[in-house]
């Protein structure tokens, strides 16, 4: 059973507890075990593009040393984890002034003092778990109830994607990865222009009405694609699209659809 | 020991005002060798290059050094005179004390030393020198074009206009290439086929042309003025002779649904059939991979409606070997795949069209006869988006487009604008572009004609995202003079693909040993002097497959690169350069290391019998250079771990006493 440290994030404990919850077992079925990072804290939520915005990078920083010190790769699924993760592991990797601030502090400073970080530790995203370590071909194998004949869109938002050149999972503007896990679970991927399109995100606190148009306008042109439903890996697109999006078209965890065709979910 | 003369060069103030020109003369004068030392105001002149002469034949010279400006400028000048002089071009030496000295310094002290050291280094190499004789070789008076497009054509006219036989190899069934797609021409407007067809006709009529179609050359050997190439004719299952080009074939084949690369598949034809009503040479062509009597051997339809009995379904490939003393690439281009570019719908909508598509849709000989439909539901369309730079100047994201501006873009989408404005002034057009690029004659008065006569809207931006939805395309794109989003209900999309060249030319650059940019542009031998000659001997560059370019350039380009053909197929041998690498065959341990670094192809090996210390034989292999190919660029000298490579006229010695010479 090859092991991962595991960082699941604040809104995978509460409001989306299926993301957390069906992504653990499905990756116990396909012999992975995802192991829990001892102590983490929230991630931060937003990537600062800001250089020298360092303290609100540091809980990033622990979970990745953390990682590293357990010699595994770290898989998050929230979108906005991972962005997060990855970013911070970047600038920790190719901004020396930003990798020395931080190692300053980390070293220095607070109980568990740590070791010097530079950006060594592996970040995977579990979409990038299913492709790149067990296969999609495995995951196809282990499907026990495929979900033949549902026409799934892939809806990618912008974080997962984005900044391309950091994030390194996909073609941002002609993405494949959820398309491949469609088909991996037995059913029939449909594209549509929006699926990389942003749904709003933390608009809806500031203005709502955006964030409606964007999320209405994503499911619109998903069902007149013909969707029956949408699978996404990110609780603010959900919840976005749940709430604020003025289109009946269903938006589930693509964790939950893994779960169902592997017959751990009831359907 | 060499009786050395050396020439001091003034070049009026050039040289003069930095250099001390007496003393560097007076220095050479203590050289071992000099018997001879004199400075003078300008050494290439008449006066100068006489005073060489005389020198000579007062002093006895062996060997002369000047110093003056680059060798680039006077090498040959100074050459010539030591031949007049009665001794060997090659004992001549150039000391450059003007681009690399003078033209440097400001100091006259520091000038002068230097000035004296270079002198001191030639005169160190022309002891060494050795006569060298070029060698000489004989030239095939016979053109081989690759590529029958405009390019290939207009250079197979001229060059069969000064009357030497030239042969046009064209991988597709018919000659013409993407002009024939076209519908009309910028800045003019007259109809493409118009002009291009006449040239078709031309040369298939012509008596020195020889169009060998559906073709590709397949093994390129020999060099310079001795071209030995393989040429593959593919079996078009129809005897060229006989056909008639009626078409009565292409109406009677059952097979109806194969698509049609000449309209870019938005339409079909049959299996059996000729590519346009113009096409040259016009003979019908069989599809192998559609046609049910090659598949199925049930069917035989053409062959009996054939009144000339042409039809010949046994036909085999056929390979042409011959001779040629020049070859012509003409490759052309290729618009670049969009499906790359998501972002703008292309593989999601049937509505979002390439440029070279529309040029299908809006000609009279294309599927929809010349009328402007949707692709989707044959629908007339209200509202058309152009969006330029598809792939052209992505230089963030090379992994997907292309860094460089592919030129032609501007103009055609220009042309498309105004062209359905005149047609259709019920539509609303949009022209999204970073800049607009119109030099050229007539170029930017068109460009304006379009926007002020026209009404087309030009909005500076890009488009970020197109959405295919019920029916319509929404185009989001951005006005970065209004500093506004933009949003766009269309109905039609018209995306201004880059051009690429056509991936025929990467393993034909390899074939012929000529050099291309990363981009696969063949690279000219001087990127502003020699614009139409690779820097491989022999091969000459016509077209889009050097750089993207209209129609007006590449004419002008196939015109100067038959000029250039002509020029080599005028002569009747081929003198050589001497300073070609040699190879001793006694230190030679076959190992390929000079091979593998040769950009030419000059070195081949072979298995030679050798006469051992001991009286036995041994038979070892070895590298040979061909002096006809090398071009003595010297790699293999540096390459070869035994070193038995060396260039002549710049030897491993001679190299080595000119930097004993500097380092004194």
């Amino acid at each position: 059973m090859m092991k991962v440290s595991y960082f699941p994030g604040c809104t995978l404990k509460t409001k989306a507890k299926q993301l957390d919850i069906y992504a653990r077992a499905c990756a116990e079925v396909l012999g992975v075990t995802l192991e829990e990072l001892p102590d983490w804290q929230c991630c931060g939520g937003v990537f600062n593009t800001s250089k020298d915005e360092i303290a609100t990078k540091l809980s990033a920083v622990r979970a990745l040393s953390a990682a590293g010190k357990a010699g595994q790769p770290l898989v998050s699924i929230c979108s906005a984890c991972h962005n997060v993760l990855k970013q911070t592991n970047a600038a920790m990797q190719n901004d020396s002034e930003f990798a020395s601030h931080v190692n300053h502090y980390i070293t220095q400073t607070g109980q568990g003092q740590m070791a010097p970080y530079h950006g060594e530790t592996t970040v995977l995203h579990y979409l990038e778990l299913l492709r790149d370590v067990i296969g999609f071909d495995k995951v196809k194998s282990c499907v026990k109830y495929p979900l033949t004949g549902k026409k799934i869109g892939a809806y990618y938002g912008c974080l997962l994607l984005r900044p391309s050149s950091v994030m390194a999972m996909d073609d941002p503007e002609n993405p494949q990865i959820l398309e491949e896990f469609i088909r991996a679970i037995g059913a029939e991927p449909v594209i549509y222009a929006m699926r990389n399109e942003c749904c709003g995100g933390y608009m809806t606190l500031e203005e709502k009405s955006l964030a409606q148009k964007k999320s209405t306008a994503v499911l619109d042109n998903a069902s007149s694609a013909g969707a029956d439903l949408l699978v996404t890996a990110c609780p603010l697109c959900k919840y976005n699209l749940d709430k604020n999006g003025q289109n009946p078209l269903p938006v589930v965890y693509f964790t939950e659809l893994l779960a169902e065709a592997l017959g751990i979910k009831e359907a | 020991m060499q009786r050395i003369g050396v020439f001091v060069c003034w070049c009026g103030s050039n040289i003069a005002a930095t250099v001390d020109v007496h003393a560097v003369a007076e220095a050479a004068r203590h050289e071992p060798g000099v018997v001879f030392s004199t400075d003078y105001q300008y050494m290439c002149s008449q006066a100068g290059q006489n005073m060489i002469i005389e020198a000579v034949k007062e002093h006895h010279l062996t060997g002369l050094v000047i110093c003056s400006c680059s060798p680039r400028m006077h090498e040959a000048t100074f050459r010539k005179t030591a031949a007049n002089a009665g001794i060997n071009p090659y004992m001549v030496e150039i000391a450059n004390i003007r681009e690399q000295c003078s033209w440097v310094h400001k100091d006259m002290a520091a000038g002068t030393e230097k000035a004296i050291i270079l002198a001191k280094a030639a005169i160190a190499k022309v002891h060494l020198n050795t006569a060298l004789t070029p060698g000489e070789s004989k030239v095939t008076k016979r053109a081989l074009v690759i590529g029958g497009g405009i390019a290939g054509i207009q250079t197979a006219l001229d060059i069969a206009e000064a009357g030497f036989p030239v042969d046009i190899v064209e991988k597709e069934p018919t000659i013409g290439g993407k002009m024939a797609q076209l519908d009309k021409t910028f800045p003019t407007l007259d109809c493409a086929a118009c002009i291009l067809t006449p040239k078709m006709v031309d040369a298939a009529q012509n008596e020195n042309i020889r169009i060998i179609s559906y073709a590709q050359v397949e093994e390129v050997g020999g060099f310079v003025g001795n071209f030995h190439v393989k040429i593959r004719k593919k079996a078009r299952f129809v005897n060229e002779d006989v056909c008639t080009g009626c078409g009565l074939c292409t109406e009677k084949c059952p097979q109806k649904k194969v698509p049609n690369a000449f309209n870019l598949n938005m339409d079909n034809h049959r299996a059996i059939y000729i590519p346009f009503a113009q096409a040259v040479p016009k003979v019908a062509v069989i599809d192998p991979n559609y046609c049910t009597m090659l598949k199925t051997g049930k069917c035989g339809v053409c062959a009996k409606v054939c009144t000339a009995g042409a039809i010949d379904y046994k036909q085999q490939d056929q390979i042409i070997e011959e001779e040629y003393g020049a070859i012509v690439a003409a490759t052309g281009y290729n618009p670049i795949s969009v499906e790359k570019f998501d972002e703008f719908a292309y593989s999601q909508s049937k509505d979002v069209i390439t440029s070279l598509e529309f040029e299908r849709l809006t000609n009279a000989a294309g599927p929809t006869a010349g009328k402007l439909l949707r692709p989707s539901d044959g629908e007339h369309p209200h509202t058309i988006v152009f969006v330029q730079c598809v792939g052209s100047r992505c230089a963030a994201n090379a992994a997907k487009g292309k860094e460089y501006c592919s030129k032609i873009c501007c103009m055609y989408t220009a042309k498309h604008a105004m062209l359905v404005r005149d047609k259709y002034p019920d539509t609303d057009v949009y022209v999204f572009y970073i800049d607009v690029r119109t030099p050229g004659k007539n170029f930017d008065e068109f460009y304006r004609r379009a926007v002020e006569e026209y009404g087309v809207h030009y909005i500076k931006g890009m488009v970020g995202k197109i959405t295919p939805e019920n029916g319509k395309l929404k185009v989001q794109g951005s006005d970065l003079i209004a500093d506004k989003q933009l949003h766009i209900d269309a109905d039609l999309v018209v995306l201004a693909a880059a051009i690429e060249p056509d991936k025929s030319a990467r393993p034909l650059a390899t074939m012929l040993t000529a050099s291309m940019d990363t981009n696969d542009f063949f690279t000219e031998a001087h990127p502003k002097l020699r614009p139409v000659e690779s820097p491989t001997a022999g091969i000459f560059l016509s077209g889009t497959c050097q750089g993207p370019k209209d129609i007006p350039e590449t004419v002008s380009q196939a015109s100067a690169a038959a000029a250039k053909v002509i020029g080599l197929l005028s002569k009747n041998t081929l003198k050589g350069n001497p300073c070609v690498a040699q190879s001793d065959e006694w230190m030679c341990n076959g190992c390929s290391s000079c091979a593998n670094v040769c950009p030419y192809g000059a070195i081949t090996y072979e298995n030679k019998e050798f006469r051992m210390p001991d009286r036995s034989t041994k038979v070892r292999r070895i590298a040979k250079v061909n002096p006809a190919v090398c071009q003595g660029c010297g790699a293999c000298t540096v390459a070869c771990p035994s070193g038995a490579m060396d260039l002549n006229g710049f030897k491993n010695n001679q190299i080595m006493a000119e930097v004993d010479a500097i380092c004194k």
